[in-house]
């Protein structure tokens, strides 16, 4: 790859720590909310066939999904958090809007704060469901 | 050229018109009957978003018959047989052949613009797409001229469309269709990598387009939702032309899995329709609006949490199918949840046009109304995603009213607008502002009158798809309101075609930037360049045009990257994904016949085994084979006469990248991730077999025992690892060795792959007699395929390097290969960790 200079008036005046940047950062609490949904899915409907049957109570699965709802959230606070620390970088605010490599950095942390927003709310819709229903009927 | 002060003297203009014809003659459009041979994005976006207005102008013509047998009690204007065609082929269609590749069209078209590139990384590609499209699509429609169209609704529920209805339909639907899907990921292939590696310098993450934000997530959803109807497509056929019992339950099948794998695709499917239309409404607003948007960021947001949670919703179209409610509930949980981000971009579509100063415009009214309905259709869907609700509405007019507001609320009106708004880029010409509005509240009242009556002929108990009714069940007005509503919508739609076909020859050109837009795609000159842009910017904004004084005069006058074509060759700027610095200059493909070749023979293939034509079928797969493999020799990975150019502004880039910096890397690795998702719904079929049965796998039924698997396995990763050696010695210039790996690599394969079939074959495993077999087979047999490509692909590195085609720098094949090899591996272990090792397991 060819290194070529940028203009002086598109260098951020605070450039963000070297670390190599990818997207991934913001699909993780999405991600984390896509396995706990599937895995919740998947426990309550194993359950229902193989182990307690159609008339059975959900028993034991409404922790499970309880225990891995809290690891979840925790993952996706944590995502959060860290999007959260990169979009308050330096001392600029929303919207990050400048085509600098602060500003990408930035909006790349608010966006990931966002969606650990969503992921975290859509996740606690999901867990509610094992506080009402009790049983495979 | 003629504006005054664009060059600072007579030579830097002569500099520059020299530029200018080397470029215009590197991407001059083919003329006479060579035209058809073009694969330009202009060029085929054009043909792809035509074709997809005529599926939808056919489809219409199905819905006013709907619309005219239903308008009174106890109509024969249709017989039943012919409404069931009728309805069925105006869902598929609507769905298949318009809502989403007109998405792929209006991409085609207009992304490469957005982002100032020349074309899309893989030309030849779209255009393969699009005539897949067109064949496929003139397949399936043309069925109902012969009384032969399926007739078991869009979503084809088996046991009816497998035991109770007779006939081609099915088949012409599940072979026609599955042929267009695999053109539908192609496109997205294409538009993921267009998004990631095409932009201009400077268009760092947080500056591009919102569009592009929209096309990335909606490409990556059609990466893990069509592949699944892929995989139901596959088991469907298999059962109508093999009778492998995968929905037969007298033999242990069972016609949910079918419900299950159609509806992980549906339900995203409808997201995958909507998202691009919101993304012209997010590129409409702030230009109607002349402010940027607000909320960037939250849109960014509402894009990819849709993209999301729209996976987790697929069960609420199954929700009278008697499933445990715990089930229901967390698919339930997730339908609610979808609103919040639904949400978020309509507020802040409101907020940008109450922010700013509105302009009053025909695609701002397509915008206005399409919010309205939209929002209609919004409400009653958080409605019917309450299981106690749906319970209720399921399967009546209530539904039919609740999606169509939802579709062309958030999907036609949008690509209407879209149509008005873009027409100049396409055409040079305006549509008319007068016939507009008279379109527009021709289509608004009329969509109204024929759908809001709905909700309650739904409420009242008028079920779908019943082909008549009898008087006095209180249905008679409500059908007849229906009915005039459509005549008036239907109106409005032909006000817009004559529009659209009206000849223009002596209106003026539109001026340039007609709606003083700031986004890029409108630096476009009037009359259009074949080459787009006559030179590729430095963005600095996402509203380059409002931000950047002077930025179209220097793009003009060609004073940024790639002014001109020095060889002659059609060239276009790749560059990184985060911080778009350009890496690259791609040459990429001119006109060719071969990718319309390659469709034919590829519509042979599906069409021919819809009639059970085997043999030709079979001929045909071969030929489409042979011309894909003189399309990729000629074609792909060419060795460039230097290693890198000067593409202007001092900057000096390499001609040809390998391994994860090309492009061709990037489509394999995004292919491979749909061909994972088509494979993991073949696993969860086995799987849901085994939570609905008690014993699964049969005790009585053989198994595929545990040594040819494991011995194939055995073979395969050995393959797998001669791969990768023949890789690393080609990178070394070892001739010998990388000869010596892939030659024997070949073996491998082949016996890898005889103990896969050796495994079922030898134990006796009948797929007809028991859908444990079946399924068994059905994953060997996915294995097989792969093994198969995997050994063409070894032949043909082996062929590229022997003509020199392929050095130790110049490898772009051998890394592609290899990268396809980690996914049959992969493949290959979980086939024989489930057939062979899960009955060891239980």
């Amino acid at each position: 790859m060819n290194e070529q200079k940028r203009p002086i008036d598109q260098q951020a005046p605070e450039a963000p720590p070297e670390e190599r940047e990818t997207l991934w950062l913001i699909t993780f609490s999405p991600t984390i909310w896509a396995v706990h949904f599937l895995l919740s899915y998947m426990a309550a409907s194993v359950w229902c066939a193989k182990v307690a049957g159609r008339g059975g109570a959900l028993g034991d699965v409404r922790i499970a999904v309880g225990v891995l709802t809290l690891v979840a959230l925790a993952g996706i606070a944590l995502t959060g958090w860290r999007g959260w620390r990169h979009h308050s970088f330096g001392n600029a605010t929303a919207p990050h809007d400048f085509d600098t490599p602060g500003d990408r950095h930035r909006f790349l942390g608010f966006s990931t704060l966002l969606l650990s927003g969503l992921s975290f709310v859509a996740t606690i819709f999901v867990a509610l469901c094992v506080v009402f229903i009790r049983s495979c009927a | 050229m003629s504006e005054p002060n664009l060059y600072r003297d007579a030579d830097d203009e002569a500099r520059a018109t020299a530029q200018a014809k080397r470029l215009a003659a590197a991407w001059k459009t083919p003329t006479g009957w060579r035209y058809w041979s073009a694969v330009n994005n202009s060029e085929v976006g054009l043909w792809y978003t035509g074709v997809a207005f005529l599926f939808f102008l056919f489809a219409g013509v199905l819905a006013m018959l709907i619309r005219a047998q239903l308008a009174v009690p106890d109509n024969d204007l249709l017989s039943a047989d012919t409404y069931n065609q009728v309805f069925t082929l105006h869902g598929s269609v609507m769905m298949f052949l318009f809502g989403v590749p007109i998405f792929e069209a209006f991409s085609i078209l207009i992304l490469p613009q957005m982002l100032g590139a020349r074309d899309l990384p893989f030309p030849r590609l779209s255009a393969y797409g699009f005539w897949c499209f067109i064949i496929g699509g003139v397949f399936v429609c043309g069925s109902i001229f012969f009384g032969v169209a399926p007739q078991g609704g869009w979503f084809m529920y088996p046991p009816l469309s497998t035991t109770y209805q007779e006939g081609l339909g099915a088949d012409i639907w599940l072979l026609g269709l599955s042929f267009i899907e695999v053109s539908s990921i192609a496109a997205a292939v294409e538009l993921i990598v267009g998004v990631l590696k095409t932009r201009p310098p400077g268009m760092r993450i947080n500056l591009i387009p919102l569009y592009s934000w929209y096309i990335l997530v909606v490409a990556g959803m059609i990466l893990f939702a069509f592949p699944p109807l892929i995989a139901g497509d596959l088991l469907f056929e298999l059962e109508r032309a093999f009778d492998w019992p995968f929905f037969d339950h007298t033999r242990g099948g069972d016609p949910l899995l079918w419900q299950h794998l159609f509806w992980i695709f549906g339900h995203p499917e409808v997201y995958i329709i909507f998202l691009p239309a919101v993304a012209l409404v997010a590129t409409i607003v702030p230009t109607a609006s002349g402010r940027p948007i607000v909320g960037y960021t939250f849109i960014v947001l509402a894009a990819v949490g849709t993209g999301f949670i729209s996976f987790g919703l697929w069960v609420h179209h199954m929700f009278t199918t008697g499933m445990p409610d715990i089930s229901l509930a967390f698919f339930s949980a997730a339908s609610e949840a979808v609103a919040i981000p639904t949400g978020v971009q309509i507020f802040c579509f409101l907020a940008t046009a109450l922010a700013g100063r509105f302009v009053k415009s025909v695609p701002m009214l397509f915008v206005a109304g399409a919010l309205a309905i939209f929002v209609l259709g919004g409400l009653t869907g958080v409605m019917v995603a309450l299981a106690p609700f749906d319970f209720q509405a399921h399967d009546t007019y209530f539904i039919v009213a609740h999606l169509h507001y939802v579709l062309i609320g958030g999907m036609l009106f949008p690509v209407i607008a879209g149509l008005y708004y873009f027409f100049p880029l396409a055409m040079s010409k305006t549509l008319s502002e007068r016939l507009g509005r008279i379109a527009f509240w021709l289509m608004f009242i009329g969509f109204n009158v024929a759908f809001m009556p709905m909700h309650f002929t739904g409420l009242l108990g008028m079920p779908r798809r019943v082909y008549t009714y009898a008087p006095d069940m209180g249905f008679d007005v409500l059908n007849m309101v229906s009915t005039v509503g459509s005549v008036i919508l239907a109106a409005g739609v032909a006000v817009l075609v004559w529009d659209v076909l009206r000849p223009k020859g002596k209106q003026p050109y539109s001026k340039r930037n007609p709606w003083n837009a700031g986004s890029l795609e409108w630096l476009a000159e009037m009359p259009g360049e074949s080459w787009g842009m006559r030179s590729i910017p430095i963005i600095k904004s996402r509203y380059p045009l409002w931000d950047q004084p002077g930025l179209m005069r220097d793009v003009d006058a060609g004073r940024f990257y790639l002014p001109d074509a020095e060889e002659g060759k059609r060239e276009t700027l790749i560059s990184s994904i985060i911080d778009a610095e350009p890496i690259q200059c791609l040459r990429v493909p001119g006109p060719t016949f071969l990718t319309m070749w390659a469709a034919i023979f590829t519509g042979g293939l599906f069409i021919f085994a819809t009639y059970s034509w085997y043999v030709a079928a079979l001929v045909s797969g071969g030929l489409a084979l042979v011309t894909i493999l003189i399309w990729l020799w000629t074609g792909t990975a060419i060795i460039p006469e230097k290693p890198q150019k000067g593409i202007g502004l001092g900057v000096t880039v390499p001609l040809y990248a390998s391994g994860a910096k090309s492009v061709g890397w990037w489509a394999t690795f995004i292919t491979m991730i749909g061909d994972m998702s088509a494979f993991g719904s073949l696993v969860f079929g086995y799987f849901f077999f085994w939570t609905v049965h008690d014993d699964f796998p049969p005790a009585d039924s053989p198994g595929p025992g545990v040594f040819w698997p494991v011995l194939a396995l055995g073979l395969i990763a050995a393959s797998w690892a001669l791969t990768l050696l023949a890789r690393r010695c080609n990178a070394r210039n070892q001739a010998p060795g990388f000869y010596g790996a892939l030659g024997l690599a070949v073996p491998c394969t082949l016996a890898g792959a005889y103990s896969l079939w050796a495994g079922p074959h030898f134990n006796g495993l009948d797929p007809t007699l028991n859908v444990y077999p079946a399924t068994v087979w059905v994953l060997v047999l996915w294995c097989l395929l792969h093994l198969a490509i995997g050994l063409i692909m070894q032949l043909y590195c082996l062929a590229r390097r022997g003509a020199g085609r392929m050095t130790a720098v110049h490898d772009i094949d051998i890394r592609n290969v290899a990268l396809f090899w980690h996914f049959i591996l992969i493949t290959a272990g979980v086939t024989v960790a489930v057939i062979a090792g899960f009955p060891e397991v239980l």
